[in-house]
């Protein structure tokens, strides 16, 4: 990592919710293109970081910098167009859409326009509408769900809709992807493929990417750079291998949850 | 008894049989008030739809529409310009209540959003009554109040006109809805807030564009039942109508919307002319709530709206 040129800086956040300390000065660096792992037990303040990230919570101290700006008090649609998109933990997907909107609406930052010319869908309307879709269809194509393209969100089985979201979030072209638990309750075939795409959009649109992740051997397998929370801290941060053998994150967590 | 039985199920649909252009005639009369009642509930939908408040006050800014549409034009304006200013006047009030209502209470309970919007409804009442009075007006948008015989069956061009108006109205918000960028927005909006935001779809935006619609529902409203009955207080009551509509289609369709208002629309209608005699009449003022409780017992999320699923 090092070398890199950090695309994000966490410096010395904090976060609070009444007498619970989520995060304690927690620092950490992503650099640009690489894949990087948060792992830590549960209600170690992963998803907190996360959220701290991309705009919904604010830290009470310390800051975030992306490409080098102090971008820690921004909402949530502002970090969105400056190019972080996330996915969440629980699948927020728009329920009732079908795939294909669900997608579409990950274009929304990129599209603009007259709001009469849109409504009768001509001109300059039409085309930016056919031009969005070309660029939805290449994500369909990669993440391979062209069958499911009609079907309204929700009545996907859960591990097509972590697929579709991850498209909503390819969508917007993000120069940063967070996501919260991608393989979460995924049997081993969808934990395969799922792999496959998030270290193929890290390859092929050289996406850097965040990931929260408890399943030890996929975490070894795909990043380069794994940070350990514990109780709200950081206790480790560097390669899959470094992490593996250092002992407070066996103790805090290996320990623990796989004993 | 046999005889009640028969005046029940029988003799009705005995009458309907035989007297088929009468029963069109109620029929269209009836399609034509749901339309209206469509209208109303489609004002709530829109609301409800983006940010999950229940607008107490959309009856009253019904009457707010129609009241500064009345007022500009006893001033002297032309008919097309005071809609126009009418049209200003309701975006700029979408723009203050996202400000200074909305804004402040990001994040609170819905309970806390409805007292808001009761709030609102008390003030848009009195704002309005200092303004234009509170004596009933006529509101004439030049369509005589009268029925024309259309292939053998009575037709009143008012309620006619209006009810072409609601559903051209209701047509291009499907469209909105369904094929625009904001449209689509709006239905992600309503569908998952934090997931819209972190798509970047700025939430106060798409507010002041809902409450901009629901108030340009109003004014389409306001003319509609204004120029029929006269624009008075009583007409924030069709806000109430709106309600039935709304536990049939379900508060969160856009076509349950309209379907729910067409079903209490006609089924009032049928209701009062041909079941009204056995029990004295007024069958026209309680059907709707009536069905409205039927619902509530059995389907509750209405005939369109989504399961109501909470994890606890």
């Amino acid at each position: 990592m090092s070398g890199r040129t950090p695309l994000l800086e966490v410096d010395g956040i904090s976060v609070r919710f009444g007498a619970v300390q989520a995060l304690e000065r927690v620092s950490l660096s992503i650099g640009r293109g690489e894949v990087a792992a948060i792992i830590g037990p549960n209600g170690a303040g992963k998803t907190t970081l996360l959220n701290v990230i991309s705009g919904f919570y604010h830290p009470y101290e310390g800051h975030i910098r992306f490409e080098g700006k102090d971008r820690t008090h921004l909402k949530p649609y502002d970090v969105a167009a400056l190019g972080i998109a996330r996915t969440f933990q629980n699948v927020a997907l728009f329920k009732g859409m079908s795939v294909l909107d669900n997608i579409m609406t990950g274009r929304l930052l990129k599209m603009k326009g007259s709001f009469l010319l849109e409504a009768l869908y001509w001109g300059p309307a039409q085309r930016q509408e056919l031009e969005h879709r070309a660029f939805v269809e290449r994500i369909i194509d990669f993440l391979e769900i062209q069958a499911i393209r009609k079907t309204p969100a929700g009545q996907l089985p859960y591990g097509l809709q972590k697929r579709v979201e991850l498209a909503r979030a390819l969508a917007a072209e993000p120069t940063l992807l967070l996501l919260d638990e991608p393989m979460a309750g995924m049997n081993v075939e969808e934990k395969e493929d799922m792999c496959r795409f998030v270290l193929g959009v890290n390859d092929e649109f050289g996406t850097t990417i965040a990931l929260i992740e408890h399943d030890m051997s996929v975490v070894m397998d795909i990043s380069d750079h794994v940070v350990t929370l514990d109780y709200g801290r950081k206790i480790a941060d560097g390669t899959p291998d470094e992490v593996r053998a250092n002992p407070a994150v066996i103790d805090a967590y290996l320990g623990l949850a796989h004993a | 008894m046999l005889s009640v039985l028969h005046a029940v199920f029988v003799a009705p649909f005995v009458d309907m049989a035989t007297a088929p252009t009468f029963l069109a005639e109620v029929l269209i009369g009836g399609i034509a008030a749901g339309l209206m009642y469509s209208l109303v509930a489609l004002g709530f939908v829109l609301i409800f739809k983006a940010s999950g408040v229940f607008n107490f006050a959309q009856g009253v800014m019904v009457l707010f529409a129609a009241l500064t549409l009345v007022g500009l034009m006893e001033k002297g304006l032309h008919v097309v310009v005071a809609l126009l200013a009418t049209v200003v006047v309701m975006i700029a009030l979408a723009f203050g209540i996202e400000r200074v209502v909305l804004r402040p209470l990001v994040n609170q309970a819905p309970i806390i959003l409805f007292m808001a919007t009761i709030g609102l409804n008390f003030f848009l009442e009195g704002l309005g009554e200092m303004l234009w009075g509170a004596n009933v007006k006529r509101l004439d948008v030049g369509i005589p109040d009268e029925s024309v015989k259309l292939a053998g069956i009575l037709i009143n061009k008012l309620e006619m006109s209006a009810a072409a108006t609601a559903a051209v109205l209701v047509a291009v918000l499907a469209v909105f809805f369904q094929r625009t960028r904001i449209g689509r927005a709006l239905r992600a909006v309503a569908d998952d807030h934090e997931a819209a935001l972190s798509i970047g779809i700025p939430l106060k935006t798409i507010w002041v564009v809902v409450w901009a619609v629901a108030g340009l529902v109003a004014i389409a409203t306001g003319v509609m039942w204004g120029a029929k009955s006269g624009v008075q207080f009583s007409l924030s009551l069709i806000a109430l109508k709106a309600l039935p509509v709304l536990i049939l289609g379900g508060f969160t369709s856009v076509p349950g919307a309209i379907v729910g208002g067409l079903i209490i629309g006609t089924g009032e209608k049928l209701g009062e002319v041909y079941w009204g005699p056995l029990v004295g009449g007024a069958i026209e003022n309680w059907f709707a709530y009536v069905l409205a409780l039927v619902f509530l017992v059995f389907r509750p999320q209405g005939l369109f709206g989504e399961r109501i699923i909470e994890r606890v």
